[in-house]
């Protein structure tokens, strides 16, 4: 009884914590998601998952809260990739990497950051990012 | 054209082609400045102090000012979520009712939700050591609910609020077994 009443916890909790990279929050003029093939309009409480890319037009705006509450926004005319996203929301272990590849970006670092410095890590054309505990900003310039 | 000139000319070619980027580390809103470690091939910069910035092409570290950075990153800092939020509840030995002064901590979590335009909101249920462990998961469980119900009836969408009970496994305070221990007996209610 008591190994059956575990493993119905620890389903319900994987399953509840597990499923999503993290939720958009803030949407402000015109974005959209591209998943696969399918480019989806953004809403607020929709999911964001591992391989989304968030694309904002010249008035769009973006901020996704992640499940290890990092938080990160898009500014306008920007193109934004979740490339890994692995959260272990028991152990605060993790892998954050995500690139952007043009525009504008603001984190604030989450958990997995404090449970383990190299976590999280942003791309850029031409850098790589590593993360420890703090909130920064990005801007890349297409010449 | 002298060969010097063309040779200069050639390397801001190389420099400026190709997109670049700049990275500024900010003091968090408690005021913390922590670290980014920008790599570019075999260059690393570290980013340590508030408004250090580091550009691509150029060799040293600077510091840009806070009006600096809101006119390039305003509209993205203006995004960002709200800071996600946690609070503890806690609860009458052996029941799901709340104590006096949590009954009152209520209305802030309330305040928390009411700030963000769709919360979503995690309940915790916890227990201290007293009973046997399947009762203390049964009981967090129902915490938890009675935590949600309570959210619910005062209007959060129930779709939007997830309960998990952990039973006496995550002890706040750690005791041996049987231990009657107020701050054990607890939710814990994240809000993002």
């Amino acid at each position: 009884m008591r190994a059956t009443l575990a493993v119905v916890l620890f389903s319900f909790s994987a399953a509840a914590l597990a499923a999503d990279a993290g939720e958009i929050k803030v949407v402000q003029g015109s974005a959209h998601i591209e998943r696969g093939t399918a480019r989806l309009p953004v809403k607020v409480g929709m999911p964001v998952q591992e391989a989304d890319r968030v694309v904002t037009g010249a008035d769009g705006t973006v901020g996704i809260t992640f499940a290890d509450n990092s938080l990160l926004s898009i500014g306008p005319s920007s193109s934004f990739a979740i490339d890994r996203y692995v959260f272990d929301s028991t152990t605060h272990a993790g892998k954050f990497d995500s690139t952007l590849s043009k525009g504008t970006l603001a984190v604030v670092s989450g958990k997995m950051v404090k449970q383990s410095p190299d976590a999280m890590r942003v791309h850029t054309p031409s850098a790589i990012m590593g993360v420890r505990g703090t909130d920064f900003v990005v801007k890349v310039t297409d010449h | 054209m002298p060969v010097l000139v063309v040779a200069v000319m050639v390397a801001l070619a190389i420099i400026t082609a190709g997109p670049s980027e700049t990275v500024t580390v900010l003091p968090s809103a408690d005021g913390h400045v922590g670290t980014v470690v920008v790599q570019r091939g075999e260059t690393k910069q570290v980013l340590h102090q508030a408004y250090a910035t580091s550009n691509s092409g150029q060799a040293e570290v600077t510091v840009i000012s806070a009006g600096a950075v809101q006119s390039t990153y305003g509209k993205a800092l203006h995004a960002l979520p709200a800071a996600p939020a946690t609070f503890l509840l806690y609860f009458v030995t052996g029941t799901d009712e709340l104590t006096d002064e949590s009954k009152l901590e209520l209305d802030k979590v309330l305040s928390a939700m009411r700030t963000r335009p769709l919360p979503d909101v995690l309940v915790i249920g916890h227990t201290d050591t007293v009973g046997d462990p399947d009762n203390n998961d049964r009981l967090s469980a129902q915490r938890a609910e009675t935590v949600k119900g309570f959210l619910v009836g005062v209007g959060i969408p129930a779709e939007r609020i997830r309960t998990a009970g952990r039973g006496e496994r995550e002890l706040l305070v750690p005791t041996g077994d049987d231990v009657d221990e107020p701050r054990n007996r607890r939710v814990e209610i994240n809000v993002r």
